[in-house]
């Protein structure tokens, strides 16, 4: 019984953190229409800035999340504004153009990883930051506070979407750029907004994640690799999908871990496969 | 007036072809060294990448599968490295590929545009993870070593494979199934109420051009000594067969080709020149040949000659 309790905790605070890894590759995917293969670079680049400013000026990982936030944004919103947007606008159909960003955002990966490569070297980093464990079920208290921040994200992010005039515009142009265009919205500029929140959201990700696990900076891909599982398998572009998502997969991972640690990566492959072959539109797509 | 342009054209075509597959032929009587293990690296992504371009070129299903086929041929190179001599290896390692891609081409060819290309990418990953499995339990190591083949044998054996799939090429190309997998790419359901059989000509071509890619998988594995899972099933070889087919242009197949040598070539360069900075350059230059040439380079060349010309000929 506590070997259950054991794995069914340890898959929900990990999936809180696979949710989070995700639900910027789903916007990134579901509005602007870029399957960013280069996402998990910027959670690697999120995760150096904040263990950077904890060496320099000793700023606390949590703070820092402020910091890391808008600065990938921002990096999302100009490299959308220059390449993606070109890209858009010289395919001929929206099929060209999926195609399209996605080989750019691969090269993409390879122009992030190398400069971070280059700014802070191939090692393997890591601190301590709130690893006293909570609780009979010995759970670390930093991947409590990493599924609160998780939370609080999911709830601030569905509240912008639903009630503000901005969410209401990226809801609009996720269903149809055209009519949305027609109705007064500034679609470029909200395609660019999303690719960055996209991003900004993979960037705090990186900031939490650099407090639970050790940081690299070749540990992109993995990331993205889990970021496809989790969209795929909650429905590509939605962002309840990927919630729900990165919950199952990461409930699936602690129970295979639990048996044969060697497994998981394959388990995550075998889900994604035959999900993709039985269900491709995911959990909650239309 | 236009037959007899068109032959003489077509006569310049192959004398020129004929020159370039002498060349190729009896360069390893020249020349040593240096030129052949460019040629052979050159040789080896003409064929990924026009293998990859017979299939997804006209059909528009992007397939980042080439890895898994490639790897595969290398691991038949290796297993089975010692018991058959090198030319059984190489067919092997095509007929185990063909098998392998007809299985997953039925499986998945019913997705469509980014889903299939998520799948294929997936597919590399699962296969590298099992073979990594697999090696774990069964033989309780990573890599595997291959006994190596000398520098001409390989140069001929990836020869040979570039010319069967250059031929293969052509005649997929020029004939119903070329045309019915144009139709395709071009409006599925149309396709398929004009009577083609959808299913058998996507899985079929899709099957041959995984030949070619594991059997250069398999004379690339006795270039090196050691090989491993994360060797073997390297997303790059996925990704890079694509970007070199729009790099040179997709409209015809010397498009792939040229593609695929200047690319080898660049690579080649900065891999000598600026051995820390290569692959973020390289990363620069496949962002600016996405944005800047949509038509890859000879598209690119086309432009210009027309240019050139003036207006002789409306343009097309």
């Amino acid at each position: 019984m506590n070997a259950f309790r054991d794995i069914f905790l340890t898959g929900l605070l990990l999936g809180g953190i696979f949710a989070l890894v995700s639900v910027g590759l789903s916007l990134q995917y579901g509005v602007a229409r870029v399957l960013n293969v280069a996402h998990g670079e910027f959670i690697m680049v999120g995760a150096f800035i904040t263990f950077w400013m904890l060496g320099s000026i000793n700023l606390n990982p949590l703070v820092s999340l402020v910091i890391t936030g808008p600065a990938v944004f921002i990096m999302g919103l100009i490299l959308h504004k220059t390449l993606f947007r070109r890209l858009m606008d010289t395919s001929p159909s929206l099929d060209v153009f999926e195609g399209k960003s996605m080989l750019a955002s691969f090269g993409l990966l390879y122009v992030v990883q190398n400069l971070a490569r280059i700014i802070w070297g191939s090692d393997v980093e890591g601190y301590n930051f709130l690893n006293s464990t909570v609780t009979a079920a010995q759970i670390p208290l930093n991947r409590l506070v990493a599924l609160g921040f998780v939370i609080v994200l999911g709830v601030a992010f569905y509240l912008f979407l639903a009630r503000t005039r901005l969410g209401k515009a990226i809801r609009a142009s996720a269903q149809s750029p055209t009519t949305a265009e027609l109705m007064g919205v500034n679609i470029h500029n909200v395609l660019a907004i999303c690719f960055g929140l996209g991003l900004g959201l993979a960037g705090i990700a990186g900031s939490l994640l650099s407090t639970l696990f050790a940081i690299q900076t070749s540990i992109g891909l993995g990331y993205t690799v889990i970021a496809m599982v989790v969209v795929v398998l909650g429905g590509l572009g939605s962002i309840t999908g990927a919630m729900i998502g990165g919950v199952i997969l990461g409930l699936v991972s602690s129970t295979v871990t639990f048996f044969q640690p060697s497994l998981t990566m394959i388990a995550y492959y075998v889900i994604f496969i035959v999900l993709l072959l039985s269900r491709p539109k995911g959990i909650m797509g239309k | 007036m236009k037959t007899i342009r068109m032959t003489r054209n077509r006569g310049i075509t192959l004398g020129l072809l004929l020159i370039a597959f002498l060349i190729l032929a009896f360069l390893p009587q020249v020349t040593s060294g240096y030129v052949i293990t460019l040629l052979i690296d050159i040789l080896k992504f003409a064929i990924l990448t026009v293998a990859w371009v017979v299939f997804s070129g006209p059909s528009g299903y992007m397939s980042l599968a080439t890895a898994a086929f490639y790897g595969l041929g290398f691991y038949i190179a290796a297993v089975f490295s010692g018991t058959f001599p090198f030319p059984v290896l190489v067919i092997m390692a095509g007929a185990v590929a063909f098998v392998v891609a007809l299985g997953v081409g039925a499986l998945t060819l019913r997705l469509r545009g980014v889903y299939f290309a998520i799948f294929t990418f997936a597919l590399v990953l699962l296969v590298q993870n099992v073979v990594l499995e697999i090696e774990r339990v069964v033989t309780e190591t990573r890599g595997r070593f291959v006994d190596t083949v000398s520098t001409e044998g390989v140069y001929y054996a990836i020869f040979i494979v570039f010319v069967l799939t250059m031929l293969t090429a052509v005649l997929i190309r020029r004939s119903r199934y070329g045309l019915a997998l144009q139709s395709i790419g071009e409006y599925e359901e149309a396709a398929a109420h004009s009577g083609i059989n959808v299913v058998r000509t996507k899985v079929l071509t899709f099957a041959v051009s995984a030949i070619f890619m594991g059997m250069a998988g398999a004379v690339i594995a006795t270039r090196r000594t050691y090989i491993d899972p994360y060797i073997a099933f390297n997303l790059n070889t996925s990704f890079l067969p694509v970007l070199m087919a729009m790099f040179g242009g997709m409209t015809n197949l010397a498009g792939p080709v040229i593609g695929a040598a200047l690319f080898t070539y660049i690579g080649e360069i900065l891999l000598t020149r600026f051995p820390d900075l290569y692959m973020l350059i390289f990363g620069v230059v496949l962002i600016l040949a996405i944005l800047f040439m949509p038509n890859g380079v000879l598209g690119l060349a086309q432009r210009v000659w027309r240019k050139i010309r003036g207006g002789r000929r409306a343009p097309a």
